[in-house]
């Protein structure tokens, strides 16, 4: 198995009235930044990465996300730069570059290799759509979103693989002169494909043998989806298995239960990832595939986007009531109780967290596993707490119990390599036994 | 009521759905981004004159996506095509907000095979001073709600008052999804479209302007650049209305575009 450290480098110097104000964390107003605390921010982020690497994590995971203090990286590249130089072991993963928002495909291959030559060949690249906001303030059109993901990743595919020049014309993307003076140090980086429950997504996956990574889904779902992805590989004549997967899951570790408990809160500041965007920049037009739209209308009370006599007559009620913040609090707190519940984030001491995960790890079988650090005005302290506490006393067990139950990370067995003849039953991938186990609803 | 129908033709290489319904002359009417929004009175009162051919724009659920159309002019151009194997006679066109956009750039590819154009509440020029709302940036609701300044119009809440079914959810994410291909970048103007309007300008092409006082959606100044690119043009506000002064105050709407017309 292979274990990462993920952080979405919050802005930790907001106060949480500006998100709940807003009601997402995209779109609050830039004003509030500070220049000398997000000068700390983005040390301490780089410095955190170099200790995780020191406690024992095999990675260390991040992201970009843009206009948006959930997540200060906005380009995701810069830092990986940076973590190719001043970490030494640890694989570099970046999940992943939003290929529609960049526009850009020549500059990422260029920039990727970059980050692999000087790692010395320690960067697993991700790609991604980029979330719904994304779109918009990249100006990139959603209705082309998928058209523009195909074809940027074959595009990079053929940057890393042919050798030049040759020229490129595409239906989104031109070039007179594809030439790139620096290539992968590997002869392909492998690449590690995040996602929240595309079947699309998951499908792409299977196709092209690239590892899965479910971002904190619901564990009966990614069953689901990963059962998806088994049989189209089995198709594809191979037998997916835990070197196909990966599971990123909230987890905040602290010397006891009760002080993980409050510390950990801070995975609902502002409301959490469910207030990652409002709902119309979390579905601009056409980002969806006809299908997902058609699943979406079906759904019980298909007016979800708010068209309803009673609803559309109603005046709009937008402004923001400074007195309801502790009723919003206490719903907040519920739901952190509820998540935790749910087993889609893990609070604890080490041995509440150890357990928590091994159960996790039994049903859904991951290779590759991400600790995604605490949101929220955490102070650096409380951060590489945690970070020692899983490195030292959580990872250590972690691996042996993936060890026992026959945990392949990407790096351990190639995905893709177990061969199937046509017309075996596939092995299963995920144990649905240990789902009912937990008793989740 | 006039009798309308619906009807599909295969022209200029694809499936059309069209609406028609009335008689007399053939009248040309291009939708919004949104859709078509059903027969509504004003189309009955222009029924009575003009035949009405309401072609459901391509994408928008009924008539099948075109994959080369990436723009407006593109859109235009087919239209030009449906024109010509219609076999119309130079028929006037009346178009509403994005369809009025499109209307204007097939003035602008060929104003010698139209009779005429109303723009209603007109896309397709940034104007200099505030800016086109952005549609796609808002819920349905809030959309929805822009459009109008008179909110309890009695035709505004019989065409989206009611529970939205899963199709009719369907339709509306297709008309936004084709929308948002045609017109997002940059967001539903052609900066050459003014200049490229100096071929209907030269023809003289007879051009109404109408305009909602209250528009939400589309600025004053959009009517005033298109005015100095088309200065043979008319301009009507219809007072008390929003985007859809159509729905908001037909009489008026009618009794403009009839004058028009005649």
């Amino acid at each position: 198995m292979q274990i990462a450290h993920f952080t979405e480098r919050p802005v930790r110097y907001l106060a949480e009235e500006p998100v709940l104000e807003n009601r997402a964390f995209f779109g609050v107003s830039n004003k509030y930044y500070d220049r000398e605390k997000a000068a700390h921010d983005y040390n301490f982020y780089l410095d955190e990465a170099c200790y995780c690497e020191e406690v024992g994590f095999d990675a260390v995971a991040l992201n970009e996300h843009h206009g948006n203090p959930f997540c200060s990286g906005s380009v995701v590249n810069i830092e990986a730069a940076i973590l190719a130089r001043i970490t030494t072991k640890a694989k570099i993963v970046i999940i992943g570059n939003m290929l529609p928002g960049v526009k850009h495909p020549l500059r990422v291959a260029e920039e990727l290799a970059t980050i692999d030559t000087i790692s010395r060949g320690r960067l697993v690249t991700g790609w991604v759509r980029g979330a719904g906001s994304e779109q918009f303030f990249n100006n990139a059109n959603p209705a082309y979103n998928r058209e523009m993901f195909n074809e940027a990743h074959s595009f990079i595919m053929d940057c890393w693989t042919k050798d030049g020049p040759w020229r490129y014309e595409g239906k989104h993307f031109h070039y007179r002169h594809v030439n790139p003076w620096v290539k992968p140090y590997q002869e392909i980086p492998q690449q590690w494909i995040p996602g929240v429950l595309s079947a699309e997504t998951v499908m792409w996956c299977a196709e092209k043998q690239y590892p899965y990574l479910g971002l904190g889904t619901a564990l009966g779902p990614t069953c689901d989806l990963w059962d998806m992805y088994a049989d189209k590989s089995a198709e594809l004549g191979y037998q997916a298995g835990p070197e196909n997967f990966g599971y990123l899951l909230p987890i905040f570790c602290a010397d006891t239960d009760e002080k993980a408990q409050e510390i950990g809160k801070g995975f609902i500041f502002g409301g959490g990832q469910n207030a990652f965007s409002r709902p119309e920049h979390t579905l601009p037009p056409g980002y969806n595939s006809k299908s997902a739209i058609r699943m979406l209308g079906q759904q019980p009370g298909g007016s979800w986007l708010g068209v309803s006599k009673e609803k559309l007559m109603a005046g709009a009620d937008d402004s923001w009531d400074a007195s309801a913040y502790d009723g919003l609090r206490a719903k907040l707190v519920a739901g952190y109780e509820k998540v935790q519940d749910q087993m889609q984030i893990v609070v604890g001491s080490p041995e509440t967290c150890a357990q928590k995960i091994k159960d996790i790890l039994s049903v859904i079988r991951p290779g590759v596993f991400t600790c995604f650090a605490v949101q929220g005005n955490v102070s650096d302290k409380d951060r590489l707490r945690s970070v020692e506490l899983l490195g030292k006393e959580v990872l250590p067990d972690i691996r042996k119990f993936a060890d026992e139950i026959g945990l392949f990370g990407p790096f351990d067995r190639t995905p893709g390599s177990v061969k199937l003849a046509p017309g075996t039953k596939r092995a299963p991938v995920v144990d649905r036994e240990a789902l009912a186990k937990l008793n989740l609803s | 009521m006039a009798t309308w129908k619906e009807e599909t033709q295969n022209l200029a290489g694809s499936d059309l759905v069209m609406i028609r319904g009335g008689s007399g002359k053939p009248l040309l009417v291009l939708h919004d981004e949104l859709g078509y929004t059903g027969w509504m009175s004003w189309n009955e009162e222009l029924a009575k004159v003009r035949e009405l051919i309401i072609p459901l724009q391509p994408g928008f659920g009924k008539s099948p996506r075109q994959d080369w159309m990436w723009r407006h002019r593109d859109l235009a151009n087919y239209y030009l095509n449906v024109i010509r194997e219609l076999g119309l006679e130079k028929p006037d066109v009346l178009a509403f907000s994005a369809g009025a956009y499109t209307a204007a750039e097939m003035a602008a590819a060929n104003p010698e095979l139209l009779g005429s154009i109303t723009l209603v509440g007109p896309m397709g020029i940034k104007p200099d001073e505030g800016e086109i709302f952005d549609i796609f940036a808002c819920t349905i609701k809030t959309c929805l709600r822009q459009t109008v300044f008179d909110k309890e119009a009695k035709e505004f809440s019989e065409i989206y008052g009611g529970e939205m079914s899963a199709e009719q959810f369907e339709w509306f994410e297709d008309a936004r999804a084709e929308s948002a291909r045609l017109g997002w970048e940059p967001y539903m103007f052609n900066p050459s479209l003014p200049d490229l309007l100096r071929s209907a300008k030269n023809a003289k092409l007879p051009t109404l302007l109408i305009r909602g006082s209250e528009d939400a959606i589309v600025p004053q100044d959009c009517i005033r650049k298109y005015h100095d690119a088309l200065p043979q043009a008319d301009i009507v506000t219809i007072k008390g209305t929003g985007h859809r002064p159509e729905i908001e105050d037909s009489a008026e709407f009618v009794a403009a575009v009839k004058h028009f017309l005649a």
